[in-house]
């Protein structure tokens, strides 16, 4: 807008609401009612003792001073961690091998991809219970398998050392369709001339992955990993439903942990304080990878110049 | 606990009418003025389940009887639980009447002033049929019906003892006796025990939290109490870690692996598909054992009461029942629905199908009432012999959610090898302070 030189109106300027405020209002409206009141709220409520069918007191910060003395929490941080490191680098691998396969040609590609990206597309409860019938020790199909190749059978879901795995094996199944469909966007992008001067030059395939594939697709990796990590941290639906938790609390990720505690002990202080430090892990998470990645970026600017 | 019961007349009189079941829709007991809230209307949060289903089948005889309208829904148990103390927390429930599981809401309830008091209007002719008395009720429903106080807070519905099931086949193929004790028990399990044929002598709930309403049947029968006379929980004592170790052996050395992970249903599927030959669990489950198209083997089982202990010999029980909302604008036309609910006839019914045990001895001790039971003679007769060595089989205490999570978890760990003693203790400290926090609000 170009700046007038009449004074009196800059004054009036200054005082007068500006024309746009009443098409931002809904829009504020709406966020401070769906997400700073909601946490505010639960801010306010992790601040108490709080629960459900007693009177609630003011406590400060107790509620977070409990959390480190409280094994299981501490536990659950942990499973969250390694279930979410396993999750996010399996279908990375899978998903950027099965890209690099579906983008050469071959027939029914087409077919096939959509064959390859079915996992995504069901329910995750539904293939919880899916899983959970192949993992059975006695009567699933997993097992039946490993005895054709002559491997002992395992407890899969059913012993504390295996069931992360077994549950990240599940996952990866799921979300590697996901990661491969990211990648292959970012392989088609690419352009064929820097494929045409290294075979000039005698470069072996492996060689071409590595040196030019790699570096030009890890733009695409990354977002895939950053809404990968996000997914796999908050993950609930699959670990409740095949084991919720067990056994014991082997898989009890902070998830399920802040579930039991808010609605099967109906403590909603001590959850809503769980809930404060989960949101500040998952932003400190996606913080450091948003970081790594313009770090990437500016690496590559540079190094092109 | 199963006495005589006190007014022979009126039980007789009461009894004549349920074998008559469904002839006649006249109530069979003295009448309270049933019509007397007619064209009220009552909402119903009701668990998943036979006492559901029994509930809405013939909940048209009731309104025929009072006039009333009822209308109900059945949740799946634990999201009715969460549902109904959400809404009792907020002070303006959207239901009247609620069913409650005793062994995990009594406590809860009770402190948090939710259900209405019901002593008043059992002592009122009016709204009370004469057969509808205290002492009707077996001794665990008392104890979880009323508070502290005395006062009667619900009416007691439905118990569920533990009873043994066993594969009667499997055991004369073997030449076994049924086990009497512990130690038989053991003893049977490992000479039922093939795992090349994979077959198992034993099987019950592994899974964590569920586990506990097992292991306490070990528990009590050890001679454990589970709190003091100061309130403090006492599962890292001598007698749990026998129970424990007892538990450890029977699953993991003669049950099917992976039971780490059963709750009752993976638990009662290795039963019926003949792989496991004993299973410890609820008394509720003898018609799918007995429904020949969801088990092998029908008309095979066996049932017993739980074997003694080397302290004694305790069916560890756990029930529910019906109250009133205290929130409820229609206390009396919702404290008929619960008598209703409760009564002989809705009781025979429950009891006939095997969805359920009656607290109310005049409903047990029927022979009438017996002879319509479509399940085998032996499992009345455990059920019979349960109640005389029923105990609670939960702590009442308020955080029995956790108690069951935290202890469950121990016991469950002890499956993959940990130490019933270390475990026991971890999970005690992790506990004591929740109940502690608990008790003092």
């Amino acid at each position: 807008m170009p700046q007038e030189p009449n004074s009196t109106l800059s004054n009036r300027k200054a005082w007068r609401v500006p024309s746009y405020w009443p098409f931002v209002i809904p829009a504020l409206v709406v966020i401070a009612g769906i997400i700073i009141f909601p946490w505010l709220f639960t801010i306010w409520m992790s601040m108490h003792e709080w629960k459900i069918g007693a009177p609630t007191t003011f406590v400060g910060f107790a509620n977070y001073f409990r959390l480190p003395t409280d094994p299981r929490f501490v536990e659950s941080v942990w499973h969250t961690i390694v279930y979410t490191l396993l999750s996010v680098i399996l279908p990375l691998i899978f998903g950027t091998f099965a890209a690099t396969l579906f983008h050469q040609k071959f027939p029914f590609r087409g077919f096939l991809r959509g064959l390859f990206i079915m996992p995504m597309m069901a329910t995750p409860v539904a293939i919880a219970l899916v899983w959970t019938m192949m993992f059975h020790p006695q009567l699933g199909v997993l097992n039946y398998l490993l005895s054709l190749v002559g491997l002992p059978a395992e407890l899969w879901v059913f012993h504390p050392n295996s069931v992360i795995p077994s549950l990240v094996m599940v996952e990866t199944w799921q979300w590697t369709p996901l990661i491969m469909l990211i990648v292959l966007g970012g392989l088609s992008a690419i352009p064929s001339e820097p494929y045409e001067s290294a075979r000039i030059d005698g470069a072996n395939a492996w060689q071409m992955f590595r040196y030019i594939t790699l570096p030009l697709i890890t733009p695409f990796i990354f977002v895939a990993a950053m809404i990968r990590m996000i997914d796999a941290v908050k993950s609930f639906d699959i670990i409740f439903a095949i084991t919720q938790g067990g056994p014991g609390s082997a898989s009890e990720t902070i998830n399920l942990y802040l579930y039991s505690v808010a609605f099967v002990y109906y403590d909603i202080g001590y959850g809503s304080a769980i809930a404060v430090v989960f949101f500040i892990i998952i932003v400190l998470l996606a913080a450091i990878m948003l970081y790594m990645r313009q770090r990437m970026h500016w690496n590559q600017t540079g190094g092109a110049a | 606990m199963f006495e005589k019961p006190l007014s022979r007349r009126t039980l007789l009189q009461g009894s004549l009418a349920v074998g008559a079941l469904g002839l006649s829709p006249l109530p069979a007991f003295a009448d309270p003025q049933w019509k007397k809230y007619a064209g009220t209307k009552l909402e119903v949060l009701l668990a998943k389940g036979p006492r559901g289903d029994n509930f809405q089948k013939n909940i048209k005889e009731f309104t025929e009887l009072t006039g009333i309208e009822v209308e109900s829904e059945q949740i799946p148990e634990q999201q009715q639980r969460q549902k109904a103390v959400i809404e009792l927390a907020s002070g303006k429930p959207s239901f009247d009447v609620v069913h409650i599981s005793y062994h995990v809401q009594k406590r809860q309830f009770e402190k948090a002033g939710w259900l209405a008091d019901l002593s008043g209007f059992m002592k009122d002719p009016n709204l009370t049929a004469s057969d509808l008395v205290e002492s009707d009720f077996s001794a665990a429903g008392l104890k979880y019906a009323k508070d502290d106080k005395g006062r009667m807070l619900s009416l007691p519905w439905s118990v569920d003892y533990f009873i043994l099931y066993y594969n009667k086949e499997m055991f004369e193929k073997k030449g076994i006796a049924v086990p009497k004790t512990f130690d038989e028990m053991v003893a049977a399990a490992e000479k039922l025990t093939d795992p090349a044929a994979g077959t198992f002598g034993f099987v019950g709930r592994g899974l964590r939290n569920a586990n506990m309403t097992l292991w306490t049947n070990f528990f009590l029968n050890y001679g454990g109490e589970f709190l003091d006379a100061k309130g403090d929980i006492l599962t890292d004592g001598p007698e749990a870690v026998e129970a424990t170790k007892l538990y450890q052996k029977l699953l993991t050395k003669y049950a099917p692996p992976g039971v780490s992970g059963f709750n009752w249903m993976e638990s009662m599927a290795s039963f019926t598909q003949g792989r496991s030959a004993m299973w410890l669990d609820g008394v509720g489950w003898a018609p799918p054992l007995e429904d020949p198209s969801a088990s092998r083997i029908v008309g095979k089982v066996g049932y017993t009461v739980v074997p003694a202990g080397p302290k004694g010999q305790y069916s560890a029980t756990y029930g529910d029942g019906i109250g009133v909302a205290a929130a409820s604008k229609n206390k009396e036309a919702a404290y008929l629905l619960c008598q209703w609910a409760v009564s002989k006839k809705q009781g025979a019914r429950l009891l006939q199908a095997g969805g359920g045990v009656p607290f109310r001895n005049s409903i047990l001790n029927d022979q009438e009432v017996r002879n319509g039971v479509k399940l085998p003679k032996e499992w009345v007769q455990s059920v019979i012999d349960s109640a005389k060595i029923s105990k609670l089989g939960l702590p009442v205490v308020i955080p029995v959610a956790e108690f069951r999570d935290l202890v469950g978890a121990g016991v469950t760990a002890t499956l993959s090898g940990g130490d019933p003693a270390v475990e026991l203790k971890k999970a005690h400290e992790q506990f004591r302070p929740i109940l502690e926090r608990s008790e003092k609000s």
